[in-house]
């Protein structure tokens, strides 16, 4: 018989100090600082930032340093400090065709207006690890060019010109924005619901789905139409004044993948479009994001729903790493009580069991396999 | 009428340049900004300082529908001046004490004999972010890929 029990207190709080020393490690080295962790870790802040959904490159560089450079527990610790916050308001949505380019390249037009700006990428580069990284070699200053100052087009505005693209995606009138931090998600969602959830999905999650679309689950043509990087201005109504002031601005990452359609009974042939838009620098994610957007509103251009990258409700239920490590971690935390139940229950089958058939039959087996 | 109607869209057009320089102005640049200010008027908290979240929306496709991207942190602060002039501030991120100076220069920037010296600040603050602005454009122009045409092969 099971006795209920407590206790643990004091191995709790020495693991934790335990913790606190491994995370600090060879205390022979300096620390490392917030600052470093954003300017040298910037990637990871960013990752941190798009998946906990919270944009603060400060707090992110943080939870990075408290979760040793564990990625899901820093997003789940950044997660659990927005939760303290109240919600000041609602933005006015970010104009992407105003950003202030870091980076912007299309696979489908060579001599777009504005041209293909590399910028900082890891692309072309030969992946070789590089021995002068392991001391602290002077780094040359970036090359200045004049820049050209006429306005970035959107891909999709030149497709559009000639009619053979789908539009942006409107919503029916009056609706208002789905937001599953306030609602809790029923299925079916609509797109906007849907492009929340994978701003905010595990970006290994949503990579895998992405590739499984390319490798023939849910085929969807997908050319990149356009993935631009930079910084936004992010615009709040002030109620007290009656207009919208600036907050200053965010970078984001954003996708526009244009996919090849047949056409249906409901559309005729056009190229259709998955979205991607992230916070930070974060170019896998913005890309992976927008094919299974466009992989998931197979219903609406009625395509088949053959694989799991169309399955609305199993790719949004699973997309999200706080969620998953949150259910999948707990099996190791104590179910004495639930496993003694389940042994019982064993034993009292396997009694039944022998009883039926004869205690010899495992013996058998072990006969047969010697 | 007409007139009145222009006066205020440009009262508000400067004050809405203020109040969004002001969001991007630094520490140093606000408290250096303070230290300029002569003499100190009386500064009353009204609301705050305070840090919260704003759901920072995008658009479907770009340029379709709103949808909710995520959050961000966001200080703000409303203070009131001895002389009845109400400042507010907002900026992104958790300095609640940049958020409370951002709200006293807003509220000074209403003042005639204070005017000048918040212009000054939020010009200097412009400035530098336009030359950063260039830095980074122009840095990002030097990675613009020149396509040339290949000799074709049946030439």
């Amino acid at each position: 018989m099971y006795v209920a029990v407590k206790g643990g207190e004091a191995a709790i709080a020495n693991a934790h100090q335990l913790l606190a020393d491994r995370r600090r490690g060879d205390r022979s080295l300096p620390a490392i600082s917030i600052d470093q962790i954003v300017a040298q870790l910037g990637l990871a802040v960013d990752r941190v930032m798009a998946e906990a959904s919270l944009y603060d490159r400060e707090l992110a560089a943080l939870a990075v340093r408290q979760a040793r450079g564990d990625m899901i527990e820093a997003i789940f610790i950044l997660r659990a400090y927005r939760t303290t916050l109240p919600r000041f308001g609602m933005s006015v949505p970010v104009d992407t065709a105003r950003m202030k380019i870091e980076r912007r390249v299309s696979a489908t037009y060579k001599d777009l207006p504005g041209g293909q700006l590399l910028g900082p990428t890891f692309d072309y580069t030969h992946r070789l690890l590089d021995p002068s990284l392991l001391t602290d070699e002077p780094v040359a200053e970036p090359i200045r060019k004049t820049a050209d100052e006429s306005s970035m087009m959107r891909v999709s505005d030149i497709l559009a010109g000639e009619g053979l693209i789908e539009g942006d995606g409107q919503m029916p009138e009056d609706h208002v924005p789905g937001d599953l931090t306030r609602e809790p998600l029923e299925f079916p969602l609509n797109r906007d619901l849907r492009l929340q959830a994978l701003a905010r999905g595990d970006e290994g999650f949503l990579l895998a789905l992405a590739y499984s679309t390319q490798r023939g689950y849910a085929r969807t043509h997908p050319f990149v139409g356009e993935v631009r990087i930079g910084e936004v201005e992010v615009e709040l109504d002030i109620p007290e004044l009656g207009f919208a002031v600036s907050l200053g601005r965010v970078q984001v990452t954003e996708c526009q993948m244009v996919n090849q359609f047949q056409g249906s009974a409901k559309n005729p042939p056009q190229f259709t479009r998955g979205y991607g838009l992230v916070f930070g620098q974060s170019e896998r994610k913005a890309m992976a994001m927008s094919l299974v957007d466009r992989a998931l509103r197979a219903e609406e251009f009625g395509e088949d729903i053959v694989a799991p990258a169309q399955d609305e409700e199993f790719v949004i239920s699973h997309s999200d790493n706080v969620q998953a490590t949150g259910f999948v971690e707990h099996l190791k935390l104590p179910h004495y009580v639930d496993f003694q139940a389940e042994l019982d229950l064993v034993r009292r089958m396997r009694a039944e069991y022998d009883a039926k058939f004869g205690a010899g039959r495992d013996g058998n087996v072990r006969e047969a396999a010697e | 009428m007409d007139a009145i109607k222009q006066n205020d869209s440009m009262a508000v057009g400067g004050r809405k340049r203020a109040m969004g320089l002001l969001a991007r102005a630094s520490a140093a640049e606000l408290q250096a900004g303070w230290q300029s200010i002569e003499p100190k008027p009386d500064v009353h908290p009204v609301r705050g300082p305070e840090t919260g979240l704003v759901m920072v929306r995008g658009r479907i496709g770009g340029g379709g529908d709103p949808f909710n991207l995520g959050e961000a942190t966001v200080s703000r602060a409303t203070v009131r001046l001895g002389s009845g002039e109400i400042g507010h501030g907002q900026l992104l991120g958790n300095d609640r004490e940049k958020a409370r100076l951002a709200a006293v220069f807003d509220a000074l920037h209403q003042r005639p004999e204070h005017r000048q010296a918040v212009e000054q600040l939020i010009d200097a603050v412009e400035s530098r972010i336009d030359a950063e602005d260039r830095k980074q454009a122009e840095e990002t122009a030097a990675t613009r890929v020149d396509f040339f045409t290949m000799v074709r092969g049946d030439n």
